[in-house]
Parts: structure tokens; C-alpha cells; sequence
């Protein structure tokens, strides 16, 4: 198959959709590259790159959309691309299907394939083609660059010659990828971090990545995020007032704050209201990455960067991977690449579109003819496994009741033990002679000896256990020795035989045991 | 010499064997406990040889030395990776003698029944203990060698057929002749009519089908038994090697070798049972064989495998504090333990916390890992049971799982219907990176799928441990 790579004509889209690194494997997986002239150039790779990569460089759009079978771009088609897609062809890019009907069902009649890359199900195996993670990793960590920037003073706290420097403070509201990755930026660079989020179970991650989580003294059950597909979902009212009073509580205090809180399909929940950011210290700056649905902050102008009358900056970019084009592309054209891996599983360049497959199925769009959006859900839903049901904590009472009624239990079965232990031993000094019988005691007392001793042996000792318990198990050898000089020729050769292979094991087996003893070293 | 200071050499020997057991409960008394067995060994020996009723005593002497030759050989050679083998082979031979010496105990019985009384106050040694006897114990004298006769021999065949299996020489996998346990049962019951035949008429011929019923169920019941389940068999043969001697101690009337033999015996029987315990199995379906049917279908995984080359198992261990390396039979396969160590030596230097982490059941035998880690000079102090470091995954950096399998599968825990579920396993996967270094994709010994190669935290590592491992080593700085 032919993939091609055009010039991404959305304004500012500094992205593209191939790298040479990612034509190279997708060569391997037995397709063709195209890519038109100049596509990488905002990303840092030339023409020439591309070339050494074996990719033919086309000179304009027309003509590549018009030679590949698989259109592989970053933003979504304009209308133009749109109209270019011809019956068979497939193209590979962000989509938002819910937000371009229009144009979904126009190339589904044209009998073209979508996948759109934002579709790609949540699940650990399509990990490596989640596009939306990817690039909200960077736009967390580009984030706080960006605050970086627009803040005037240390992340870090230090104590110089020059005066005390206190430690800025970053509250990251949403820890979903782009908070995580906000977060480690934050921590790394030396500031004290708080996050927080609607979904309880991810204050562990929150804490992992050395921030603190910012819990509210709310009393519900909150709902779990693995029923809603790993995704925030809309909060009660009160929680919200609880949730507000909070930032109202932390805003004069925190420097930066990094909102990046979404529920899909919504407008983004306003969460820094306009006495918070009034609440701010001038010089403070609201990084809102939720500036394309509306923004997490009152007063977020989308793609700009405003100043409020007392003096907090509001960073409301929306192209934050755009501003790291190279870094950016490399990991879309990866995530790319895993798709067309998975699209060619007999790595010869032919595509068997499965429409079986949980992570195709749910990423294609359109195909054949038919829009094919919405997905149903996916087999598989869980993310995070349901937290276990806890045992139920047992009141003093009932924990004396069962360590009473195990005691008896223990007892029970001891004295049952004893009682027949102790009729079978009886029942046998009936019949047996009293010789035997003295040595019937001295067997059950050593087993009783053997019991205790063997308990205290460690276990890693068990192997010079086995070989010094073989070694004394030779004591057969007495037997043989008492025998061999009594008797006929087949005893004596039989006894000399059982001598000899006890002189082995004897040897063998203490020698042995010295030889491993001997490695067991302290450090 | 008399016969007190005989038995006055016996108590000191038996006392100085149950010191013997009693110090390997640490590693440094261990090492003081072999010679008090050595010591008892050797004063049971000599005062048996200047006891009572010795003949022979030149031929005996030769004999012990030249065994004496032959075992010091054998044990200054051996791998530590043959350990086992070597272990089943020594059980062979002590089931061995335990049958001649049986046979033998028969042969004087037939000898001196037939004897008139004057004859009999004649004879010396074995023969005039016998001649002693009444006819009451002179039968419970047969059940006992009966039973010495039979241990010895199941024994002797069971640990031949360990040793081929451990040592590759007879497939390690479970293979059973047509009519499966029928036939062990069927073998048991002739044991048990011939043991009533052999109590009313003394003949040798009910012994020897006996024998040779015997013969067949130490072979028939250890090829039924699979090569990860060869722990529990090893330490049963050991326990079985002890009830043998122990028989055959109350047929001679001797004390010492009852003693020794119920104390080997019960040592191996609580091996067992740990072994059982390690792998939440009965040891009846030890012995029985194979895995018991699933309770339901299995748990679907979901995920995938994913590799990852030397350089990168090489940059995590160089950034992380804590590694935990949990190392299985594989291991010993591969004769990766030097590698290991010399991993270990070199993470240790760097300041970093390493720690092994042993299964009960890992390797072949019980505490195989312990020895071959301590041959490759493994501090034993970094080296932890599974109870002990369990709780301590979560704050791990790296797991290195090196040729284990089911001892790390979570499946134990999250799959009610699993084949292993309610083992014990380590809990790796909790841990915040595990690398397996695995031969190739599959199933290990049990056949079960391992969810833990498809955590996302889970790399595969994929190539012979030993030569994983020095690759790993040029990258470690």
C-alpha cells in the first residue's frame, strides 16, 4: 500500500503526520511512502531526510492525495482535503466525529475509510496508538513552560547570599495525562505541586509523581472513573460547592495554576471563577488547557494570552504540541505507525481492515460506504480494576468469638488425634510383645524429635537438608554390618553390596553438604 | 567389646544427629552441624564394627572405603545445578540397600527357623538375636522387613526414575501406562494378599512378588508425576528413604536405625508438606499427578507481550534504587546464576538495594535456589522467602524475573478459576517495572497462561538468560 503525508494546511499546524524514523518501519511492514514536498518542514525534517528515509517527496497536495491508498495526516480534513478523497482510499487523523457529521457522512459516501485517531479506544493494547495521550502529554508538559515563562520568578525555593527565594506553588486541576505530565514537570522543576481531581482513585498516581493531593471534606460516593472509561464524569452540585470552596481556599495562596479538566462531549466545566483568579496574587499566571472547549478559567480567550486588571496572566493556547512540532510529530508519527502495524498483521504491505478488532473497530468512522460512528462499546471496558471489596472489620467481640471457637476447633482435633493415636498404640500392646513395643517408643519419640527439629530448619537450607538427612539415612549401613558376618554366601555378598552403596552416600552426602554449606556467605 | 558400650555409642550418635538437624536452622550453626552428623556417623559405624557379633570386619572396612572413594568423587564434582539428580540418586541407593539388608534379615530368619536348639546357642551376631525370639515376634519380625522390603523398593525405583527425570534422561513430562493409578492400586493389593501369605508360610516367594509389585509402583507413580512437581517427589523419596531404615531398624531390633530413619522421615515429610503448602495443592494431587480440571473458563488476558532490548532493561536498573530479582528453575537451565551474581555485585556497588526473592517452590528441588545463589557468592543475607519480601513489591523500582513462571503468575489471585488460584505467588506485578528474561513466548511448565508478561508495567526480556544477562553486564557501568 501507498501512505502518503501532506502538508498540514491548518494555520499554524507545525505538525506532520510521517518522520523519516516512522517511514523507515512502515517500509518494513512492506508499504510505500509519500510525503509532500516541504510537510515536515515546520517539524525540523527536510525534504532530503525524508528522501534518505526511501520516502518519494510529491511536489503539492493534489497530486499525493491523488497517488496513495492511505492518507496520513494530523488535524482533521478541511474541506478541501475532504473533497479529494477518492472511493477505497483511507485517512488516518484526529477526527472528532461527534463535532463533523457533516463531513463523516460525506466521505463515507464517497466510499472512503476513516480512522480517526482520536476514536482509539482506551484499552492497554491500544495504548501505543493513543494519540490524545500522547499529545496531551506534551501539552502538560509544555504547559508549565509556558507558566514558566509568564511567571516572573524561581520554581524552585533557594537560599542565597542575595536573600530567601520561597518555592512556587502549582495547583494542577484534572490529573488525567496532561495534569500527570504538568505534574512531573512541575515537581521536577522544583516547585511545590498540588492536584486535584473529581476521580478519588488517581490520588495515588497524583502522589507517585511527588505532588500533593488536594482531598475535600465531602461525604459521597463519588463515582468510579473505570465505569465511565477511565474519563471524568459530571459532578452533583454539592460536590461542585465543596469543590469551589476549595480553589476559593488555595487560590491566594498557590502562583500557577494548570487547569486541564474535560468530560467528554461537554463544554469545559468552569472551575476558576472570577473571584478566585481576583483572589491571586499579581504576577500569577492560569495556564488553561481546556481552552478549546471554553476553558476550566473565567475569562480564558482561546489562543491568547490575556492579563487580568490585577495582574494574572491567562495563557489560553490551544496549540501547546504544535509549539514542540518536532517532539510532537515523532510521537504522532509513532502512534501512527502502531496503527498501521496492527492494520498489517502479515507485514506485507496489504491491509486487512478487521473490523473484529476492539481497536479498529472503535477507531474507524466510516468504511464502506457506511458511517460507522458511534462504536459499540468495547469488549473489554475495565482501565482500573474495581477496587476490592474490603473484609469487613471485625468488632473485638467477634474476633474473641472465632479465636475461641478456632481454640476449639484446635483442641478438638488434637484430642481426637490422641484419642486414636492412643487406642491404635493400645490396641497394638495387646498383641505385640513387649520387645517390639520398646521400640515402638523410641520410634514415635523420635518422630516427635524429627517433628520439632525440622520445623526450625530455614528455608534456605533446605537442599543441605536433604543431602545430610541422605547422608545419615545410610545408617542402614549398621544393618548391613550387623548381617555380614553371619551366614551363607548370598548374605554376605548381599550385606557387602549394601555396605558399599552406603559408603557412597555416607561420603557423598556430608561432603556434599559441607561443599554447599561453605558458598552460604554473609555480605 | 560389650555390649553396653555399644549402646552407649548409639545414644551419643543419636544425639549428636538430631544436633546435626537441629543446627541447620541457621546458616552459620549449619556449618558446625555437618560434623556433629559426621561424628555420629562415624562413632555408630566403628562401635557396630567393634560391637558384638562382627565378622568380616576387614571386607566391611574395605568396602566403606572404597564407597567412601566413590562418594567423595561424585560430591567434589558435582554441579550445584545437579543437585537434585544427585539427591535422588543418593535416595536410590539407600532404597537399595534397605532391600538387601531385608532380604538378608529373611534369609537368617529361614536359616535359623531351621535349626535345632543347640545349633542355635551357637550362633552369633544377627542370627543369635533372631534365635532368641518367639514365634509371636518372629512374625511381627516379617511384617516389619515386609515393610522395609516394600518401602526400600518403591524407593528404589521411584528415585532411579527422579533422578532420569531430573537429569533429562527421561522425559519430565507426566506419562502414565494405560490404566493409570488402576494399575499402582492393583500392585498395592497384591503387596497386601502377599504380605498375609508371606506372614503364614515364610517362603521367599511371596517377598519377591512383593519386590517386584513394589519395583513397579515407585516407577509407575513417579513418571505420573510432572517435572515442576519434582520437589514434593524428591522430599517424599528422602522421607520414604527414612521410613525404610526406620523398618528396617525394628526388624535388626536396632534403636539407632530407628531413630535416624524416623527422623529422616519425618524431615521429609514436612518438606513435603511445605512443598504442598508453596503450590496450594494436596500432596495427593501431588502424587495423582497433573493439574485438576479448571473450575470454569480462564480469565481472557488482555494486552499484549512487549519486548525490550538489553540497553533498556540496562537504563531503568542504572536509574532505579531497589531491584528485586526473583529467579526460577530456568535459572539453573541456563546456568545464569554467575551472571546473576556478578549483576547483583555490580548493582550493589552502585549503592543500590538488591534482593532476591525465593519461592518454595522454585527450581527442582527444596532451597535449590538458595544454593545455586550462594555458589555464585550471593550474600545469603540479601536472599528472602517469599513471606519476607511480599509486602515490600510496591516500593520496588525493578523485578527481574529470570526463567520463573507460575510462581509469579497473578492469576493465582485474580482468577477464581485458574488451575493454580489460592497459590501463593510473589507479587511482582506490584512493583513499578518487571522485566521477564524468558526464552520465548509460551506457557511454562503448567501450561497456564501468565497475565503477568501482559501488565503494562510487565517488559519482556526475551533471549537464554545467561546471555541476557552479559549483555546486560557490558551495559552496567
Amino acid at each position: 500500500m501507498k501512505i502518503g503525508t501532506p502538508k498540514e494546511v491548518f494555520e499554524g499546524e507545525a505538525r506532520v503526520a510521517m518522520t523519516p524514523d516512522s517511514a523507515l518501519q512502515l517500509q518494513k511492514l512492506g508499504h510505500e511512502c509519500y510525503v509532500e514536498s516541504g510537510a515536515g518542514a515546520m517539524a525540523g525534517f527536510s525534504d532530503a531526510a525524508y528522501e534518505n528515509a526511501g520516502v518519494s517527496v510529491v511536489k503539492t497536495a493534489a497530486a499525493l492525495w491523488k497517488e496513495v491508498d492511505i492518507v496520513a495526516k494530523v488535524r482533521p480534513p478541511s474541506d478541501t482535503e475532504a473533497k479529494r478523497m477518492q472511493k477505497g482510499q483511507t485517512l488516518i487523523s484526529f477526527f472528532y466525529p461527534a463535532q463533523n457529521e457533516e463531513q463523516m457522512a460525506l466521505l463515507a459516501k464517497k466510499g472512503s475509510t476513516v480512522i480517526a485517531m482520536d476514536m482509539v479506544p482506551r484499552i492497554s493494547r491500544a495504548q501505543k496508538m493513543d494519540a490524545l495521550s500522547s499529545m496531551a502529554n506534551i501539552a502538560g508538559y509544555r504547559a508549565v513552560i509556558e507558566a514558566g515563562n509568564n511567571f516572573g520568578r524561581f520554581f524552585t525555593g533557594q537560599v542565597t547570599a542575595a536573600g530567601k527565594m520561597p518555592p512556587a506553588k502549582v495547583l494542577v486541576v484534572g490529573a488525567g495525562v496532561a495534569g500527570l505530565a504538568a505534574i512531573g514537570t512541575s515537581v521536577s522543576l522544583g516547585a511545590v505541586t498540588y492536584a486535584f481531581d473529581v476521580r478519588p482513585e488517581v490520588a495515588e498516581q497524583v502522589e507517585s509523581m511527588g505532588a500533593e493531593f488536594v482531598y475535600l471534606d465531602f461525604e459521597e460516593e463519588q463515582q468510579d472513573g473505570a465505569a465511565t472509561g477511565g474519563y471524568a464524569a459530571v459532578s452533583s452540585p454539592e460536590f461542585r460547592e465543596a469543590q469551589l470552596a476549595k480553589f476559593r481556599e488555595l487560590a491566594p495562596e498557590v502562583d500557577i495554576v494548570i487547569t486541564t479538566a474535560l468530560i467528554p462531549g461537554r463544554d469545559a466545566p468552569k472551575l476558576w471563577l472570577a473571584d478566585m483568579i481576583a483572589a491571586m496574587k499579581p504576577g500569577s499566571v492560569i495556564v488553561d488547557l481546556a481552552a478549546e472547549r471554553g476553558g476550566n478559567a473565567e475569562g480564558t480567550v482561546m489562543d491568547e494570552k490575556v492579563v487580568t486588571d490585577n495582574g494574572v496572566t491567562i495563557v489560553g493556547y490551544t496549540d501547546f504540541p504544535s509549539r514542540m512540532a518536532s517532539q510532537a510529530s515523532s510521537l504522532y508519527a509513532t502512534n501512527i505507525r502502531h496503527m498501521m502495524t496492527d492494520l498489517t498483521p502479515e507485514k506485507d504491505g496489504s491491509v486487512n481492515h478487521n473490523m473484529e478488532d476492539d481497536v479498529i473497530r472503535g477507531a474507524t468512522v466510516a468504511h464502506e460506504g457506511d458511517v460507522t460512528f458511534p462504536p459499540p462499546p468495547p469488549k473489554i471496558q475495565a482501565i482500573a480494576a474495581k477496587p476490592q471489596e474490603k473484609p469487613k472489620e471485625l468488632t473485638p467481640e467477634e474476633k474473641r468469638e472465632q479465636e475461641i471457637a478456632a481454640f476449639k476447633a484446635a483442641t478438638k482435633q488434637q484430642v481426637t488425634l490422641l484419642a486414636v493415636g492412643g487406642l491404635l498404640t493400645l490396641g497394638l500392646g495387646l498383641i505385640a510383645p513387649a520387645s517390639f513395643m520398646q521400640h515402638f517408643i523410641v520410634f514415635v519419640l523420635s518422630v516427635f524429635i524429627g517433628f520439632q527439629v525440622i520445623w526450625n530448619v530455614s528455608h534456605s537450607l533446605h537442599t543441605p537438608l536433604m543431602a545430610v538427612t541422605n547422608a545419615i539415612s545410610s545408617i542402614i549401613i549398621l544393618g548391613a554390618l550387623m548381617q555380614i558376618g553371619s551366614g551363607s554366601m548370598l548374605v554376605i555378598i548381599l550385606a557387602a553390596a549394601s555396605v558399599f552403596m552406603a559408603g557412597i552416600n555416607i561420603f557423598g552426602g556430608f561432603l556434599v553438604t559441607r561443599r554447599m554449606l561453605a558458598m552460604f556467605q554473609k555480605s | 567389646m560389650e555390649f553396653g558400650f555399644t549402646t552407649a555409642a548409639y545414644v551419643v550418635a543419636a544425639v549428636l544427629f538430631i544436633l546435626s538437624l537441629g543446627g541447620l536452622s541457621g546458616q552459620e550453626s549449619a556449618k558446625r552441624a555437618v560434623w556433629y552428623g559426621i561424628v555420629g556417623m562415624a562413632l555408630a559405624v566403628f562401635a557396630t564394627l567393634t560391637g558384638p557379633g562382627m565378622g568380616l570386619w576387614m571386607l566391611s572396612v574395605v568396602l566403606i572405603v572404597a564407597g567412601g572413594i566413590i562418594g567423595y568423587m561424585l560430591a567434589s564434582k558435582v554441579e550445584m545445578t545437579q543437585m537434585p539428580e544427585l539427591v535422588a540418586g543418593m535416595h536410590a541407593l539407600v532404597g537399595l540397600a534397605a532391600v538387601f539388608v531385608g532380604y538378608n534379615a529373611h534369609i537368617e530368619i529361614v536359616r535359623v527357623m531351621a535349626m535345632d536348639d543347640t545349633a542355635r546357642k551357637a550362633l552369633e551376631g544377627f542370627a543369635a538375636l533372631i534365635a532368641k525370639k518367639s514365634s509371636v515376634e518372629i512374625s511381627i519380625l516379617r511384617v516389619e522387613l515386609f515393610l522395609g522390603v516394600f518401602i526400600g523398593a518403591i524407593t528404589f525405583t521411584g528415585s532411579v526414575i527422579a533422578y532420569g527425570k531430573l537429569s533429562g534422561r527421561v522425559t519430565s513430562a507426566a506419562t502414565k501406562l494405560p490404566g493409570g493409578h488402576m494399575l499402582n492400586a492393583a500392585a498395592a493389593v497384591i503387596s497386601a494378599v502377599t504380605l498375609v501369605m508371606y506372614m503364614n508360610s515364610g517362603d521367599m516367594l511371596p517377598l519377591v512378588i512383593m519386590t517386584v509389585a513394589a519395583l513397579f509402583i515407585g516407577y509407575h507413580l513417579i513418571m505420573g508425576i510432572g517435572g515442576a512437581d519434582m520437589p514434593v517427589v524428591v522430599s517424599m523419596l528422602n522421607s520414604y528413604s527414612g521410613w525404610a531404615a526406620a523398618a528396617i531398624g525394628f526388624s535388626l531390633g536396632n534403636d539407632l536405625l530407628i531413630v535416624v530413619g524416623a527422623l529422616v522421615g519425618s524431615s521429609g515429610a514436612i518438606l513435603s508438606y511445605i512443598m504442598c503448602k508453596a503450590m496450594n495443592r494436596s500432596f495427593v494431587s501431588v502424587i495423582l499427578g497433573g493439574f485438576g480440571g479448571a473450575a470454569g473458563p480462564a480469565m481472557e488476558v488482555e494486552g499484549e507481550q512487549v519486548a525490550i532490548e538489553a540497553d533498556a532493561v540496562a537504563a531503568a536498573l542504572n536509574d532505579a534504587d531497589s531491584v528485586v530479582i526473583i529467579p526460577g528453575y530456568g535459572m539453573a537451565v541456563a546456568q545464569a546464576q554467575q551472571a546473576v551474581s556478578e549483576l547483583t555485585k555490580r548493582l550493589r556497588a552502585k549503592g543500590k538495594n538488591v534482593r532476591f526473592a525465593i519461592h518454595p517452590v522454585a527450581g527442582r528441588l527444596p532451597g535449590h535456589m538458595n544454593v545455586l545463589l550462594a555458589e555464585a557468592k550471593v550474600p545469603y543475607d540479601i536472599v528472602l522467602e517469599m513471606d519476607e519480601i511480599n509486602d515490600d513489591f510496591p516500593e520496588t523500582d525493578v523485578s527481574i524475573v529470570i526463567g520463573s513462571n507460575d510462581i509469579v503468575n497473578p492469576a493465582a489471585q485474580e482468577d477464581p478459576n485458574s488451575p493454580i488460584a489460592g497459590m501463593p505467588v510473589l507479587e511482582c506485578w506490584k512493583s513499578k517495572q518487571v522485566f521477564v528474561s524468558k526464552r520465548g513466548q509460551g506457557t511454562g511448565y503448567s501450561g497456564i497462561e501468565n497475565p503477568l508478561f501482559y501488565k503494562e508495567n510487565t517488559r519482556m526480556f526475551y533471549g537464554d538468560a545467561k546471555d541476557s544477562l552479559n549483555k546486560l553486564l557490558t551495559m552496567i557501568d
